[in-house]
């Protein structure tokens, strides 16, 4: 099956990435996230109940609702923390990619791991600016809102496409479709995963990493 | 087209339509209300959320949409619309939005009912919570309270965007294939704010925490069916009444048509309550002045976004105290822009010690702000615009900080409106006044420090000669000291 893939790109400043990949995510995340799965006897489910929660940013003039989960709000903030840290640390350029991609899991017998096969994939492609003072600053705050705003209409528009969504699974697959480790919510399974691009232009990619990260770890 | 359908998910379908339909009006006057909402995650289901969401629903706000949808659903030529507006205290209203639910002919006969649909219209929703708080009428609903509130408005039938003013933006939420049609959801909001600069939605009172109750509401046809998008008060009857913005845009318009320092200073005068301290003779005595054809809709950009200074002017000279306290006062205006606040009262300029009770504005005193890198700017700073002299700079200007954003978010395609609220220093010095060109002249050439300058009358040459010989003797006894040091360079 092919892979859907949809790249969004925003400018921010430093102190800004943190809020703005956390905007993005969380707004794909909600669409991508159900309720727990209670399965019954007769091989039909009833779906949990998934709560919402309105998260002002403090350094970008932009509201955004994010599924009521604190395990879930602390895993992406862990990934957007790693992900910012590693952009300060690469050269002054500024320029990363931070990917969510939502995967299945096929499983395959002995010897060989399961495989990964993505079905959607977001991209967001930051570019870090510096500004020079406040009142530039006071601009960014606002544009850099309503460039957000662009990117979950965007973002909206995509899902409303409804196109491939894996199938509702049978109890015994569910794992392979559905992160069931949260307890309160369960979005499909997912990982996120991100690239530095050095001055060069060329890619630092951790896509070695993630292979062999993956395959161990299955 | 209703022969594939069995009973069961014809029955099914409808239902979901309707509930859906309630919900979509719960989630859009929600997110009108000015606050965040919260809801929490439930893993064991309770069979008693729709779509598998927790949206909380508003018992009034479910009977409003009932009483609209009178029995039927949501159809083909049958859209259920929410229209959200903007009511001043003064009665002005202004719509913000129109959020419309339709269906059109398109059918998906292969769909599975229940299933599939059920969970595209919980994504629907889903989408409808992101949406809600994406369009420009989210940041002034966060900010309603003293000045104005925002009210929605269910009907059923055909969509009206006439209320929208000029350039209003569409933006489509999503659209669910069901057998009997396509459900969209959608909408349309206005861009062209040019009528009332939301500035003027954050002034706060005029004085001292006297509720002016006297104003008069004016009749507005639709006001009946409106309601209130705020179910902590009735907001609408504690509004403070202070001079529209028609007075203060027509002092725009005439004062920045030839000189403007003077003609500003005049006109402003003219504003000048009769007695001090009587905010409510103040009220009626602008209004008296205001051209009732101004409340119109479609006032437009003809006028220089009102200017805060020119808000100041309507406000009652009592301003001194009374910013303070109504600043401190404003906190029913949910204004979430704190930092913005702090950083005003912080940032006044490079070396302004700021009076408590003076208050500097923030668009009107950018004498430079013409020469700023954005020409967007330019338009609302005026350059020839000088910081008043009497300390009646009130509180509206304040308001300006807050609405800034809001209106920076409207004024997308307007560049008008386009304002930053910002504070360059030197733009506001209260210790001296002067602008930034003044003090460069005057400090370009300071006088030399006194103990850089050689005074050649205070000392001469013998008197040196003779310290001479002790300097060398000190010098001798910490000779090693310098050894030392020399050592450390190398």
């Amino acid at each position: 099956m092919n892979c859907r893939s949809e790249v969004l790109e925003v400018s921010v400043e430093g102190r800004q990435v943190d809020e703005a990949m956390l905007a993005l995510l969380h707004t794909i995340l909600l669409h991508r996230s159900t309720g727990k799965f209670h399965y019954k006897k007769e091989g039909t489910y009833s779906i949990g109940t998934v709560g919402t929660q309105d998260i002002d940013c403090d350094f970008i003039d932009f509201t955004f609702v994010r599924v009521s989960s604190e395990e879930l709000d602390r895993a992406i903030r862990k990934a957007v923390g790693e992900f910012k840290e590693a952009l300060s640390n690469s050269g002054s350029d500024g320029m990363g990619q931070i990917s969510l991609e939502f995967y299945q899991k096929k499983k395959s017998r002995w010897p060989f791991s399961d495989e990964c096969i993505p079905w959607e994939v977001w991209s967001i492609k930051v570019n870090v600016v510096n500004l020079a003072n406040e009142q530039e600053r006071q601009i960014c705050r606002e544009k850099v809102g309503e460039k957000l705003g662009e990117k979950v209409i965007n973002i909206v528009e995509v899902i409303s496409r409804h196109e491939y969504l894996p199938k509702m699974p049978t109890q015994s697959e569910v794992d392979n479709v559905f992160d069931t480790s949260l307890k309160d919510v369960q979005p499909y399974l997912y990982k996120i995963t991100y690239q530095i691009t050095d001055s060069l232009g060329t890619s630092v990619s951790t896509t070695m990493r993630r292979l062999i990260k993956d395959t161990l770890a299955l | 087209m209703d022969n594939d359908l069995s009973p069961q998910d014809k029955k099914d379908l409808d239902k979901f339509i309707k509930f859906f339909a309630l919900k979509t009006v719960q989630v859009i006057v929600q997110a009108r209300l000015g606050e965040k909402i919260c809801s929490s995650s439930s893993s064991s289901p309770t069979g008693s959320d729709w779509f598998n969401l927790a949206i909380k629903d508003i018992p009034e706000v479910t009977h409003e949409a009932k009483k609209a949808l009178a029995g039927q659903l949501p159809g083909i030529g049958r859209s259920m619309c929410v229209e959200i507006s903007l009511k001043t205290s003064e009665g002005d209203s202004m719509e913000l939005e129109t959020w419309c639910l339709e269906m059109n002919e398109k059918c998906d006969k292969d769909i599975k009912v229940s299933y599939t649909v059920y969970n595209r219209l919980s994504l629907l929703l889903k989408s409808l919570l992101a949406i809600t708080r994406v369009t420009p009428a989210y940041k002034l609903s966060r900010k309603q309270g003293h000045d104005y509130v925002i009210l929605y408005r269910i009907y059923f039938g055909e969509v009206q965007l006439a209320g929208l003013g000029e350039g209003f933006q569409t933006v489509r939420v999503g659209l669910v294939g069901t057998p009997t049609g396509t459900i969209t959801l959608s909408c349309a909001y206005r861009t062209n704010l040019a009528f009332m600069s939301t500035r003027q939605f954050e002034r706060t009172g005029p004085i001292m925490g006297i509720i002016i109750d006297h104003f008069v509401e004016r009749p507005f046809p639709n006001t009946g069916h409106m309601h209130a998008c705020d179910y902590r008060a009735t907001g609408e009857e504690d509004g403070v009444g202070y001079p529209g913005v028609e007075d203060s845009q027509e002092v725009c318009t005439t004062s920045f048509s030839t000189s403007p320092p003077t003609q500003l200073c005049s006109s402003r005068l003219s504003y000048q309550p009769p007695m001090p301290g009587a905010a409510d003779l103040c009220y009626p005595a602008a209004l008296n002045s205001t051209n009732p054809h101004q409340a119109e809709h479609g006032r437009v950009s003809s006028c220089p976004p009102a200017d805060p200074g020119h808000h100041l002017s309507g406000s009652p000279s009592t301003g001194e105290d009374a910013e303070t306290l109504s600043r401190s006062g404003e906190a029913k205006t949910a204004c979430r822009p704190e930092a913005l606040e702090t950083t005003f009262t912080r940032k006044v300029g490079a070396f302004v010690n700021k009076p408590s009770t003076q208050v500097t504005t923030t668009g009107l005193d950018l004498p430079f702000a013409a020469f700023a890198p954005r020409a967007l700017n330019s338009e609302e700073n005026d350059p020839m615009v000088h910081p008043p002299e009497s300390p009646t700079t009130a509180s509206p200007l304040h308001g300006s900080l807050h609405s800034q954003d809001s209106v920076d978010s409207a004024g997308q395609t307007q560049d008008d409106f386009v304002m930053v609220d910002f504070k360059p220093a030197f733009s506001k010095d209260d210790l001296l006044p002067m602008d930034l060109g003044t003090f460069y002249r005057e400090f370009q050439n300071p006088p030399q420090l006194s103990s850089l300058s050689i005074d050649v009358s205070a000392q001469s040459m013998a008197e040196d000669l003779d310290s001479l010989p002790e300097k060398l003797a000190i010098y001798e006894k910490n000779i090693d000291e310098f050894d030392a040091f020399v050592d450390t360079l190398q």
